[in-house]
Protein backbone atom coordinates (compact mmCIF):
# COMPACT_ATOMS: atom_id res chain seq x y z
CA UNK A 1 0.00 0.00 0.00
CA UNK A 2 2.84 2.35 0.71
CA UNK A 3 3.91 1.86 -2.87
CA UNK A 4 0.79 3.45 -4.27
CA UNK A 5 1.26 6.95 -2.95
CA UNK A 6 4.70 7.83 -4.29
CA UNK A 7 3.97 6.29 -7.66
CA UNK A 8 0.58 7.88 -8.09
CA UNK A 9 1.89 11.26 -7.00
CA UNK A 10 4.82 11.11 -9.37
CA UNK A 11 2.75 9.80 -12.24
CA UNK A 12 -0.05 12.30 -11.86
CA UNK A 13 2.43 15.15 -11.55
CA UNK A 14 4.15 13.96 -14.70
CA UNK A 15 0.83 13.71 -16.50
CA UNK A 16 -0.16 17.19 -15.40
CA UNK A 17 3.12 18.73 -16.46
CA UNK A 18 2.93 17.01 -19.80
CA UNK A 19 -0.68 17.92 -20.42
CA UNK A 20 -0.17 21.47 -19.23
CA UNK A 21 2.27 22.34 -22.00
CA UNK A 22 0.99 25.44 -23.64
CA UNK A 23 1.50 24.28 -27.17
CA UNK A 24 -0.13 20.92 -27.27
CA UNK A 25 -2.66 19.64 -29.69
CA UNK A 26 -5.35 17.31 -28.49
CA UNK A 27 -4.95 18.57 -24.94
CA UNK A 28 -8.59 17.81 -24.27
CA UNK A 29 -8.23 14.31 -25.63
CA UNK A 30 -5.32 13.46 -23.37
CA UNK A 31 -6.97 14.94 -20.32
CA UNK A 32 -10.08 12.92 -21.01
CA UNK A 33 -8.11 9.75 -21.54
CA UNK A 34 -6.25 10.13 -18.26
CA UNK A 35 -9.26 11.19 -16.26
CA UNK A 36 -11.76 8.69 -17.58
CA UNK A 37 -10.73 5.80 -15.30
CA UNK A 38 -11.44 8.02 -12.31
CA UNK A 39 -15.11 8.47 -13.11
CA UNK A 40 -15.95 4.90 -13.96
CA UNK A 41 -17.18 2.51 -11.35
CA UNK A 42 -14.51 0.80 -9.32
CA UNK A 43 -16.44 -2.45 -9.66
CA UNK A 44 -16.30 -2.29 -13.44
CA UNK A 45 -12.61 -1.50 -13.44
CA UNK A 46 -11.92 -4.33 -11.05
CA UNK A 47 -13.69 -6.74 -13.38
CA UNK A 48 -11.60 -5.51 -16.29
CA UNK A 49 -8.39 -5.82 -14.31
CA UNK A 50 -9.25 -9.30 -13.13
CA UNK A 51 -9.50 -10.23 -16.78
CA UNK A 52 -6.30 -8.47 -17.80
CA UNK A 53 -4.35 -10.16 -15.03
CA UNK A 54 -5.54 -13.74 -15.28
CA UNK A 55 -2.90 -16.40 -15.81
CA UNK A 56 -3.62 -16.45 -19.54
CA UNK A 57 -4.69 -12.83 -19.67
CA UNK A 58 -3.58 -9.86 -21.71
CA UNK A 59 -0.77 -8.75 -19.43
CA UNK A 60 0.88 -12.14 -19.32
CA UNK A 61 0.48 -12.44 -23.07
CA UNK A 62 2.23 -9.13 -23.47
CA UNK A 63 4.98 -10.25 -21.09
CA UNK A 64 5.42 -13.45 -23.06
CA UNK A 65 6.28 -11.37 -26.12
CA UNK A 66 9.14 -10.09 -24.04
CA UNK A 67 9.78 -13.75 -23.16
CA UNK A 68 8.95 -13.24 -19.50
CA UNK A 69 6.82 -15.81 -17.77
CA UNK A 70 4.15 -13.79 -16.08
CA UNK A 71 3.07 -14.88 -12.63
CA UNK A 72 -0.38 -16.16 -11.84
CA UNK A 73 -1.13 -12.65 -10.68
CA UNK A 74 -4.31 -12.64 -8.72
CA UNK A 75 -3.79 -16.03 -7.08
CA UNK A 76 -0.19 -15.53 -6.13
CA UNK A 77 0.35 -14.89 -2.41
CA UNK A 78 4.13 -14.62 -2.57
CA UNK A 79 5.65 -11.32 -1.64
CA UNK A 80 7.28 -9.39 -4.43
CA UNK A 81 10.59 -9.07 -2.60
CA UNK A 82 10.59 -12.80 -1.94
CA UNK A 83 10.04 -13.43 -5.62
CA UNK A 84 12.96 -11.17 -6.51
CA UNK A 85 15.19 -12.77 -3.89
CA UNK A 86 14.18 -16.19 -5.14
CA UNK A 87 15.33 -15.26 -8.59
CA UNK A 88 18.64 -14.24 -7.07
CA UNK A 89 18.95 -17.61 -5.42
CA UNK A 90 17.90 -16.73 -1.90
CA UNK A 91 14.97 -18.88 -0.92
CA UNK A 92 15.58 -19.56 2.74
CA UNK A 93 15.30 -16.64 5.14
CA UNK A 94 18.50 -15.90 7.02
CA UNK A 95 18.22 -17.05 10.61
CA UNK A 96 17.96 -13.70 12.39
CA UNK A 97 15.03 -12.72 10.24
CA UNK A 98 13.14 -15.90 10.88
CA UNK A 99 12.67 -15.27 14.58
CA UNK A 100 12.10 -11.85 16.14
CA UNK A 101 8.37 -11.73 15.74
CA UNK A 102 6.72 -8.34 15.52
CA UNK A 103 2.93 -8.25 15.79
CA UNK A 104 2.80 -11.98 15.19
CA UNK A 105 4.68 -12.08 11.90
CA UNK A 106 8.37 -12.77 11.52
CA UNK A 107 10.54 -10.05 10.04
CA UNK A 108 10.97 -12.23 6.98
CA UNK A 109 7.27 -12.00 6.41
CA UNK A 110 7.17 -8.28 7.09
CA UNK A 111 9.86 -7.80 4.52
CA UNK A 112 8.00 -9.78 1.90
CA UNK A 113 6.62 -6.65 0.29
CA UNK A 114 3.18 -6.62 -1.25
CA UNK A 115 2.04 -9.95 -2.60
CA UNK A 116 1.91 -10.41 -6.33
CA UNK A 117 -1.87 -10.35 -6.06
CA UNK A 118 -1.70 -7.06 -4.21
CA UNK A 119 0.38 -5.62 -7.04
CA UNK A 120 -2.66 -5.89 -9.26
CA UNK A 121 -4.57 -3.73 -6.83
CA UNK A 122 -1.66 -1.35 -6.54
CA UNK A 123 -1.57 -0.90 -10.29
CA UNK A 124 -5.33 -0.50 -10.30
CA UNK A 125 -5.24 2.13 -7.56
CA UNK A 126 -2.65 4.08 -9.49
CA UNK A 127 -4.69 3.72 -12.66
CA UNK A 128 -7.90 5.03 -11.13
CA UNK A 129 -6.56 7.83 -8.97
CA UNK A 130 -3.87 9.40 -11.10
CA UNK A 131 -6.49 11.18 -13.22
CA UNK A 132 -8.06 12.96 -10.27
CA UNK A 133 -4.73 14.00 -8.92
CA UNK A 134 -3.64 15.11 -12.35
CA UNK A 135 -6.54 17.56 -12.29
CA UNK A 136 -5.45 18.89 -8.90
CA UNK A 137 -1.94 19.44 -10.21
CA UNK A 138 -3.30 21.04 -13.37
CA UNK A 139 -5.31 23.51 -11.35
CA UNK A 140 -2.23 24.35 -9.33
CA UNK A 141 0.00 24.62 -12.40
CA UNK A 142 -2.38 27.09 -13.96
CA UNK A 143 -2.13 29.26 -10.87
CA UNK A 144 1.60 29.62 -11.32
CA UNK A 145 1.98 32.73 -13.40
CA UNK A 146 3.91 32.53 -16.62
CA UNK A 147 6.19 35.33 -15.45
CA UNK A 148 7.97 33.06 -13.02
CA UNK A 149 8.82 30.64 -15.74
CA UNK A 150 9.84 33.43 -18.08
CA UNK A 151 12.18 34.79 -15.47
CA UNK A 152 13.75 31.40 -15.13
CA UNK A 153 13.99 31.10 -18.89
CA UNK A 154 15.76 34.42 -19.16
CA UNK A 155 18.22 33.14 -16.60
CA UNK A 156 19.10 30.45 -19.09
CA UNK A 157 17.71 27.39 -17.37
CA UNK A 158 16.91 24.18 -19.16
CA UNK A 159 13.38 22.83 -19.15
CA UNK A 160 14.39 20.17 -16.63
CA UNK A 161 15.93 22.71 -14.28
CA UNK A 162 12.81 24.84 -14.50
CA UNK A 163 10.70 21.86 -13.56
CA UNK A 164 12.98 20.80 -10.76
CA UNK A 165 13.80 24.16 -9.15
CA UNK A 166 10.85 26.37 -10.04
CA UNK A 167 7.71 24.39 -10.75
CA UNK A 168 7.98 21.63 -8.19
CA UNK A 169 8.80 23.88 -5.22
CA UNK A 170 5.82 26.03 -6.14
CA UNK A 171 3.63 22.97 -6.31
CA UNK A 172 4.60 21.84 -2.84
CA UNK A 173 1.25 22.56 -1.22
CA UNK A 174 -0.55 20.58 -3.91
CA UNK A 175 1.92 17.75 -3.60
CA UNK A 176 1.18 17.58 0.11
CA UNK A 177 -2.54 17.59 -0.53
CA UNK A 178 -2.24 14.82 -3.09
CA UNK A 179 -0.04 12.72 -0.84
CA UNK A 180 -2.48 13.04 2.03
CA UNK A 181 -5.50 12.31 -0.11
CA UNK A 182 -3.64 9.36 -1.53
CA UNK A 183 -2.71 8.02 1.89
CA UNK A 184 -6.26 8.41 3.12
CA UNK A 185 -7.56 6.77 -0.02
CA UNK A 186 -5.32 3.74 0.17
CA UNK A 187 -6.33 2.99 3.74
CA UNK A 188 -9.96 2.69 2.80
CA UNK A 189 -9.85 0.63 -0.35
CA UNK A 190 -12.91 -1.54 -0.16
CA UNK A 191 -14.84 -1.95 -3.40
CA UNK A 192 -11.93 -3.42 -5.31
CA UNK A 193 -11.19 -6.04 -2.69
CA UNK A 194 -14.84 -6.93 -2.28
CA UNK A 195 -15.23 -7.36 -6.01
CA UNK A 196 -11.91 -9.01 -6.61
CA UNK A 197 -10.25 -11.31 -4.18
CA UNK A 198 -11.94 -10.80 -0.80
CA UNK A 199 -8.61 -10.93 0.94
CA UNK A 200 -7.33 -14.13 -0.62
CA UNK A 201 -4.77 -15.50 -1.42
CA UNK A 202 -3.41 -16.03 2.06
CA UNK A 203 -4.87 -12.79 3.44
CA UNK A 204 -2.36 -10.82 1.42
CA UNK A 205 -4.91 -8.50 -0.14
CA UNK A 206 -6.80 -7.64 3.02
CA UNK A 207 -7.23 -3.92 3.57
CA UNK A 208 -8.32 -2.45 6.91
CA UNK A 209 -11.62 -1.36 5.42
CA UNK A 210 -12.42 -4.77 4.04
CA UNK A 211 -11.25 -6.48 7.21
CA UNK A 212 -13.65 -4.35 9.23
CA UNK A 213 -16.55 -5.30 6.98
CA UNK A 214 -15.58 -8.96 6.93
CA UNK A 215 -15.25 -9.23 10.70
CA UNK A 216 -18.57 -7.63 11.47
CA UNK A 217 -20.84 -8.72 8.66
CA UNK A 218 -19.56 -12.18 7.91
CA UNK A 219 -17.92 -13.02 11.22
CA UNK A 220 -20.70 -11.44 13.28
CA UNK A 221 -18.08 -9.91 15.56
CA UNK A 222 -19.55 -6.46 15.62
CA UNK A 223 -17.44 -5.05 18.42
CA UNK A 224 -14.25 -6.14 16.74
CA UNK A 225 -15.31 -4.82 13.34
CA UNK A 226 -16.26 -1.49 14.86
CA UNK A 227 -12.93 -1.35 16.65
CA UNK A 228 -11.07 -1.91 13.38
CA UNK A 229 -13.14 0.79 11.74
CA UNK A 230 -12.39 3.14 14.60
CA UNK A 231 -8.64 2.53 14.43
CA UNK A 232 -8.87 3.18 10.72
CA UNK A 233 -10.71 6.41 11.44
CA UNK A 234 -8.07 7.43 13.98
CA UNK A 235 -5.30 6.81 11.46
CA UNK A 236 -7.09 8.88 8.85
CA UNK A 237 -7.76 11.71 11.29
CA UNK A 238 -4.11 11.67 12.33
CA UNK A 239 -3.04 11.94 8.72
CA UNK A 240 -5.46 14.79 8.11
CA UNK A 241 -4.10 16.64 11.13
CA UNK A 242 -0.54 16.18 9.93
CA UNK A 243 -1.58 17.59 6.60
CA UNK A 244 -3.25 20.57 8.28
CA UNK A 245 -0.10 21.34 10.23
CA UNK A 246 2.01 21.13 7.12
CA UNK A 247 -0.45 23.32 5.22
CA UNK A 248 -0.41 26.00 7.90
CA UNK A 249 3.35 25.93 7.88
CA UNK A 250 3.62 26.44 4.19
CA UNK A 251 1.13 29.29 4.16
CA UNK A 252 4.16 31.35 5.10
CA UNK A 253 6.20 30.02 2.22
CA UNK A 254 4.26 31.63 -0.65
CA UNK A 255 4.63 35.01 1.02
CA UNK A 256 8.39 34.58 1.06
CA UNK A 257 8.29 33.33 -2.51
CA UNK A 258 6.40 36.39 -3.58
CA UNK A 259 9.10 38.54 -2.04
CA UNK A 260 11.76 36.69 -3.98
CA UNK A 261 9.80 36.93 -7.15
CA UNK A 262 9.32 40.70 -7.02
CA UNK A 263 12.97 41.01 -6.20
CA UNK A 264 13.97 38.69 -9.00
CA UNK A 265 11.91 39.92 -11.93
CA UNK A 266 13.47 43.41 -12.34
CA UNK A 267 16.87 41.80 -12.21
CA UNK A 268 15.79 39.44 -14.92
CA UNK A 269 14.56 42.28 -17.11
CA UNK A 270 17.73 44.36 -16.98
CA UNK A 271 19.84 42.41 -19.44
CA UNK B 1 11.20 19.12 -43.72
CA UNK B 2 9.29 22.28 -44.44
CA UNK B 3 6.05 20.68 -43.45
CA UNK B 4 7.52 19.56 -40.15
CA UNK B 5 9.08 22.94 -39.50
CA UNK B 6 5.77 24.60 -40.21
CA UNK B 7 3.85 22.92 -37.46
CA UNK B 8 5.40 24.61 -34.41
CA UNK B 9 5.21 28.00 -36.11
CA UNK B 10 1.49 27.67 -36.48
CA UNK B 11 1.24 26.44 -32.93
CA UNK B 12 3.19 29.53 -31.90
CA UNK B 13 0.55 31.75 -33.37
CA UNK B 14 -2.24 29.89 -31.60
CA UNK B 15 -0.67 29.31 -28.22
CA UNK B 16 1.49 32.46 -28.01
CA UNK B 17 4.38 31.02 -26.03
CA UNK B 18 6.46 33.39 -23.99
CA UNK B 19 9.81 33.00 -25.73
CA UNK B 20 8.82 33.32 -29.41
CA UNK B 21 12.11 31.84 -30.41
CA UNK B 22 12.36 30.02 -33.72
CA UNK B 23 11.85 26.26 -33.42
CA UNK B 24 15.24 24.70 -32.98
CA UNK B 25 16.03 21.10 -33.73
CA UNK B 26 16.33 20.35 -30.04
CA UNK B 27 12.99 21.89 -29.30
CA UNK B 28 11.50 19.73 -32.03
CA UNK B 29 12.89 16.55 -30.54
CA UNK B 30 11.59 17.41 -27.08
CA UNK B 31 8.18 18.14 -28.49
CA UNK B 32 8.00 14.91 -30.40
CA UNK B 33 9.26 13.02 -27.35
CA UNK B 34 6.53 14.57 -25.25
CA UNK B 35 3.96 13.58 -27.82
CA UNK B 36 5.27 10.04 -28.00
CA UNK B 37 5.17 9.75 -24.23
CA UNK B 38 1.67 11.15 -24.04
CA UNK B 39 0.35 8.90 -26.75
CA UNK B 40 1.93 5.86 -25.10
CA UNK B 41 0.40 6.76 -21.76
CA UNK B 42 -2.97 7.45 -23.32
CA UNK B 43 -2.87 4.02 -24.93
CA UNK B 44 -2.15 2.46 -21.54
CA UNK B 45 -5.08 4.31 -20.03
CA UNK B 46 -7.58 3.60 -22.79
CA UNK B 47 -6.54 0.08 -23.64
CA UNK B 48 -8.33 -1.64 -20.73
CA UNK B 49 -11.61 -0.10 -21.84
CA UNK B 50 -11.14 -1.02 -25.48
CA UNK B 51 -10.22 -4.56 -24.63
CA UNK B 52 -13.21 -4.98 -22.36
CA UNK B 53 -15.54 -3.79 -25.10
CA UNK B 54 -14.05 -6.11 -27.69
CA UNK B 55 -13.85 -9.07 -25.32
CA UNK B 56 -17.50 -8.72 -24.46
CA UNK B 57 -18.26 -9.55 -28.10
CA UNK B 58 -16.00 -12.58 -28.16
CA UNK B 59 -16.80 -16.16 -27.38
CA UNK B 60 -15.51 -17.48 -24.09
CA UNK B 61 -12.86 -19.60 -25.77
CA UNK B 62 -11.73 -16.72 -27.95
CA UNK B 63 -11.48 -14.44 -24.92
CA UNK B 64 -9.23 -16.89 -23.14
CA UNK B 65 -7.18 -17.71 -26.22
CA UNK B 66 -6.58 -14.24 -27.62
CA UNK B 67 -6.71 -11.90 -24.67
CA UNK B 68 -4.83 -9.16 -26.51
CA UNK B 69 -6.62 -8.92 -29.83
CA UNK B 70 -8.96 -6.00 -30.21
CA UNK B 71 -11.05 -7.65 -32.92
CA UNK B 72 -13.17 -10.65 -31.97
CA UNK B 73 -12.41 -13.73 -34.06
CA UNK B 74 -16.10 -14.49 -34.22
CA UNK B 75 -18.33 -11.60 -33.47
CA UNK B 76 -21.06 -12.72 -31.10
CA UNK B 77 -23.53 -11.02 -28.83
CA UNK B 78 -24.04 -14.18 -26.81
CA UNK B 79 -22.72 -12.56 -23.65
CA UNK B 80 -25.21 -9.72 -23.90
CA UNK B 81 -28.05 -12.07 -24.75
CA UNK B 82 -27.28 -14.10 -21.67
CA UNK B 83 -27.02 -11.02 -19.54
CA UNK B 84 -30.33 -9.59 -20.62
CA UNK B 85 -32.39 -12.70 -21.17
CA UNK B 86 -31.08 -15.30 -18.74
CA UNK B 87 -29.93 -13.48 -15.68
CA UNK B 88 -30.92 -10.92 -13.11
CA UNK B 89 -29.02 -8.28 -14.96
CA UNK B 90 -32.07 -6.29 -16.16
CA UNK B 91 -33.33 -6.24 -12.60
CA UNK B 92 -30.01 -4.92 -11.32
CA UNK B 93 -30.00 -2.31 -14.02
CA UNK B 94 -33.52 -1.25 -13.16
CA UNK B 95 -32.70 -0.99 -9.46
CA UNK B 96 -29.64 1.07 -10.22
CA UNK B 97 -31.67 3.42 -12.38
CA UNK B 98 -34.38 3.83 -9.75
CA UNK B 99 -31.95 4.45 -6.93
CA UNK B 100 -29.76 6.78 -8.94
CA UNK B 101 -32.65 8.88 -10.22
CA UNK B 102 -34.33 9.25 -6.85
CA UNK B 103 -31.06 9.97 -5.09
CA UNK B 104 -30.06 12.56 -7.66
CA UNK B 105 -33.43 14.32 -7.49
CA UNK B 106 -33.46 14.18 -3.72
CA UNK B 107 -29.96 15.50 -3.42
CA UNK B 108 -30.65 18.44 -5.69
CA UNK B 109 -33.61 19.35 -3.54
CA UNK B 110 -32.25 18.78 -0.05
CA UNK B 111 -28.76 19.99 -0.74
CA UNK B 112 -29.92 23.26 -2.26
CA UNK B 113 -32.40 23.90 0.56
CA UNK B 114 -29.86 23.09 3.23
CA UNK B 115 -27.23 25.18 1.50
CA UNK B 116 -29.60 28.13 1.29
CA UNK B 117 -30.60 27.84 4.94
CA UNK B 118 -26.99 27.71 6.03
CA UNK B 119 -26.05 30.62 3.83
CA UNK B 120 -28.93 33.01 4.40
CA UNK B 121 -31.42 32.12 7.11
CA UNK B 122 -30.39 33.30 10.54
CA UNK B 123 -31.12 30.68 13.17
CA UNK B 124 -29.54 29.60 16.40
CA UNK B 125 -26.75 27.10 16.06
CA UNK B 126 -26.20 27.70 12.38
CA UNK B 127 -22.47 27.70 12.87
CA UNK B 128 -22.63 24.42 14.76
CA UNK B 129 -24.74 22.80 12.06
CA UNK B 130 -22.34 23.93 9.39
CA UNK B 131 -19.36 22.71 11.37
CA UNK B 132 -21.18 19.39 11.66
CA UNK B 133 -21.63 19.22 7.90
CA UNK B 134 -17.94 19.87 7.33
CA UNK B 135 -17.02 17.28 9.95
CA UNK B 136 -19.19 14.69 8.22
CA UNK B 137 -17.35 15.38 5.01
CA UNK B 138 -14.09 14.42 6.69
CA UNK B 139 -15.30 11.00 7.83
CA UNK B 140 -14.58 8.31 5.28
CA UNK B 141 -17.60 6.24 4.31
CA UNK B 142 -16.03 2.84 4.98
CA UNK B 143 -15.65 3.73 8.63
CA UNK B 144 -19.38 4.32 8.84
CA UNK B 145 -20.48 0.98 7.44
CA UNK B 146 -21.31 -0.59 10.78
CA UNK B 147 -23.12 2.37 12.36
CA UNK B 148 -24.96 2.82 9.07
CA UNK B 149 -26.17 -0.76 9.17
CA UNK B 150 -27.26 -0.44 12.79
CA UNK B 151 -29.20 2.75 12.12
CA UNK B 152 -30.86 1.35 9.02
CA UNK B 153 -31.80 -1.75 10.94
CA UNK B 154 -33.21 0.17 13.89
CA UNK B 155 -35.31 2.32 11.61
CA UNK B 156 -36.76 -0.83 10.10
CA UNK B 157 -35.83 0.07 6.55
CA UNK B 158 -33.26 -2.67 6.10
CA UNK B 159 -33.66 -4.52 2.83
CA UNK B 160 -36.04 -2.03 1.23
CA UNK B 161 -35.80 0.70 -1.36
CA UNK B 162 -36.13 3.19 1.47
CA UNK B 163 -33.01 1.75 3.05
CA UNK B 164 -31.14 1.96 -0.21
CA UNK B 165 -32.20 5.51 -0.99
CA UNK B 166 -32.78 7.55 2.16
CA UNK B 167 -29.26 7.37 3.62
CA UNK B 168 -27.84 8.63 0.33
CA UNK B 169 -30.25 11.55 -0.01
CA UNK B 170 -28.18 14.17 1.70
CA UNK B 171 -24.60 14.80 0.91
CA UNK B 172 -22.32 17.01 2.94
CA UNK B 173 -20.07 17.98 0.06
CA UNK B 174 -23.14 19.11 -1.91
CA UNK B 175 -24.40 21.23 0.98
CA UNK B 176 -20.98 22.78 1.16
CA UNK B 177 -20.91 23.63 -2.53
CA UNK B 178 -24.43 25.10 -2.48
CA UNK B 179 -23.79 27.15 0.65
CA UNK B 180 -20.71 28.66 -0.92
CA UNK B 181 -22.64 29.49 -4.05
CA UNK B 182 -25.60 31.08 -2.27
CA UNK B 183 -23.25 33.20 -0.24
CA UNK B 184 -21.78 34.55 -3.45
CA UNK B 185 -25.15 35.92 -4.63
CA UNK B 186 -25.51 39.58 -3.66
CA UNK B 187 -28.17 39.87 -0.92
CA UNK B 188 -29.70 42.88 -2.66
CA UNK B 189 -31.35 40.55 -5.17
CA UNK B 190 -33.23 38.79 -2.41
CA UNK B 191 -34.03 42.03 -0.62
CA UNK B 192 -35.72 43.35 -3.74
CA UNK B 193 -37.90 40.24 -3.92
CA UNK B 194 -38.67 40.47 -0.22
CA UNK B 195 -39.81 44.07 -0.56
CA UNK B 196 -42.11 42.91 -3.31
CA UNK B 197 -43.72 40.71 -0.65
CA UNK B 198 -42.19 37.28 -1.29
CA UNK B 199 -41.80 34.90 1.64
CA UNK B 200 -38.63 33.01 2.41
CA UNK B 201 -39.56 29.95 0.42
CA UNK B 202 -40.78 32.04 -2.46
CA UNK B 203 -37.51 33.95 -2.55
CA UNK B 204 -35.61 30.69 -2.52
CA UNK B 205 -37.74 28.97 -5.12
CA UNK B 206 -38.39 31.68 -7.69
CA UNK B 207 -35.44 34.02 -7.26
CA UNK B 208 -32.37 32.28 -5.93
CA UNK B 209 -32.76 28.76 -7.23
CA UNK B 210 -33.02 29.75 -10.91
CA UNK B 211 -29.73 31.57 -10.49
CA UNK B 212 -28.10 28.45 -9.11
CA UNK B 213 -28.05 26.42 -12.27
CA UNK B 214 -24.26 25.98 -12.58
CA UNK B 215 -23.72 24.52 -9.10
CA UNK B 216 -26.88 22.44 -9.46
CA UNK B 217 -25.50 20.84 -12.59
CA UNK B 218 -22.39 20.03 -10.60
CA UNK B 219 -24.54 18.46 -7.88
CA UNK B 220 -26.43 16.41 -10.44
CA UNK B 221 -23.21 15.10 -11.95
CA UNK B 222 -21.61 14.30 -8.63
CA UNK B 223 -24.63 12.56 -7.19
CA UNK B 224 -25.41 10.63 -10.35
CA UNK B 225 -21.90 9.36 -10.60
CA UNK B 226 -21.67 8.80 -6.86
CA UNK B 227 -24.83 6.80 -6.45
CA UNK B 228 -24.40 4.86 -9.67
CA UNK B 229 -20.95 3.72 -8.59
CA UNK B 230 -21.79 3.25 -4.91
CA UNK B 231 -21.15 -0.24 -3.62
CA UNK B 232 -20.48 -0.43 0.10
CA UNK B 233 -23.71 1.26 1.11
CA UNK B 234 -25.81 -1.19 -0.89
CA UNK B 235 -23.96 -4.15 0.54
CA UNK B 236 -24.74 -2.95 4.02
CA UNK B 237 -28.31 -1.86 3.41
CA UNK B 238 -29.84 -4.88 1.69
CA UNK B 239 -29.44 -8.55 1.09
CA UNK B 240 -32.35 -9.86 -0.93
CA UNK B 241 -31.87 -10.69 -4.61
CA UNK B 242 -34.64 -8.33 -5.71
CA UNK B 243 -32.76 -5.33 -4.39
CA UNK B 244 -29.43 -6.07 -6.03
CA UNK B 245 -28.22 -3.19 -8.11
CA UNK B 246 -25.55 -3.11 -10.76
CA UNK B 247 -22.47 -2.61 -8.63
CA UNK B 248 -23.46 -5.30 -6.19
CA UNK B 249 -24.60 -7.70 -8.88
CA UNK B 250 -21.53 -7.30 -11.01
CA UNK B 251 -19.29 -7.59 -7.97
CA UNK B 252 -20.95 -10.89 -7.18
CA UNK B 253 -20.64 -11.97 -10.78
CA UNK B 254 -16.95 -11.13 -10.71
CA UNK B 255 -16.16 -13.06 -7.58
CA UNK B 256 -17.69 -16.09 -9.21
CA UNK B 257 -20.78 -16.55 -7.08
CA UNK B 258 -23.19 -16.63 -10.01
CA UNK B 259 -21.21 -17.88 -12.94
CA UNK B 260 -19.57 -21.15 -13.71
CA UNK B 261 -16.02 -20.99 -14.98
CA UNK B 262 -14.40 -17.82 -16.11
CA UNK B 263 -16.95 -16.44 -18.61
CA UNK B 264 -15.04 -13.29 -19.23
CA UNK B 265 -17.21 -12.01 -22.10
CA UNK B 266 -20.19 -12.07 -19.74
CA UNK B 267 -18.44 -10.26 -16.92
CA UNK B 268 -16.84 -7.71 -19.18
CA UNK B 269 -20.14 -7.13 -20.97
CA UNK B 270 -21.71 -6.35 -17.62
CA UNK B 271 -18.84 -4.03 -16.79
CA UNK B 272 -19.17 -2.27 -20.14
CA UNK B 273 -22.89 -1.71 -19.72
CA UNK B 274 -22.53 -0.35 -16.24
CA UNK B 275 -19.87 2.04 -17.47
CA UNK B 276 -21.98 3.45 -20.30
CA UNK B 277 -24.31 5.81 -18.36
CA UNK B 278 -21.44 7.39 -16.47
CA UNK B 279 -19.39 7.57 -19.65
CA UNK B 280 -22.21 9.38 -21.45
CA UNK B 281 -22.57 11.80 -18.57
CA UNK B 282 -18.82 12.28 -18.56
CA UNK B 283 -18.56 13.12 -22.22
CA UNK B 284 -21.55 15.45 -22.15
CA UNK B 285 -20.37 17.45 -19.16
CA UNK B 286 -16.65 16.83 -19.55
CA UNK B 287 -15.42 20.32 -18.97
CA UNK B 288 -17.64 20.88 -16.00
CA UNK B 289 -16.78 17.56 -14.36
CA UNK B 290 -13.10 18.33 -14.58
CA UNK B 291 -13.59 21.76 -13.04
CA UNK B 292 -16.02 20.53 -10.43
CA UNK B 293 -13.92 17.73 -9.07
CA UNK B 294 -10.81 19.85 -8.90
CA UNK B 295 -12.78 22.59 -7.20
CA UNK B 296 -14.65 20.36 -4.81
CA UNK B 297 -11.54 18.79 -3.39
CA UNK B 298 -9.80 22.10 -3.14
CA UNK B 299 -12.70 23.68 -1.28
Amino acid sequence: MLLVVPIQTALSLALAVLVNRRILRGKGFFRTAFYFPSVTSSVAITVVFLFLFTASGSVNRMLSYLSVDGPNWIDDPRGVLHVILNALGVDQPPAPLQSAPFLGLSWWQWLAGPSVAMCVFIIMAIFTTSGTFMLLFLAALQNISGEVEEAAMVDGTTAWQRLRYVTIPMLRPTIFTVVTLGLIGTWQVFDQIYTGTRGSPGKTTLTPAYLSYETSFNGQQWGRGAAIAFILFAIIVAMTIVQRIVLVERDIVPARKRFYRTGGTPGGEKP
Amino acid sequence: MTAVADAPVRADGAGAPPGRRPPTARWMTTTSLVYALLVALAVVYIFPFLISISTSFKTTADAAGNPLSLVPATFTTAAYERLFLNSDFPLWFQNSVIVTLVVTLGRVMFVSMAGYALARLPFRGRGVVFAGVVAVMAVPSVVLLIPKFLVINTLGIYDSYAGLIIPLLADAAGVFIMKNFFESIPPSVEEAARIDGAGTFRVFWSVVLPMARPPLVTIVILSFQGSWNELSHFIVASQSQELFNLTKGVAQLASGALSQGTQYPLKLGAAVIMTIPVAVLFFVFQRRIMNASAGAVKG
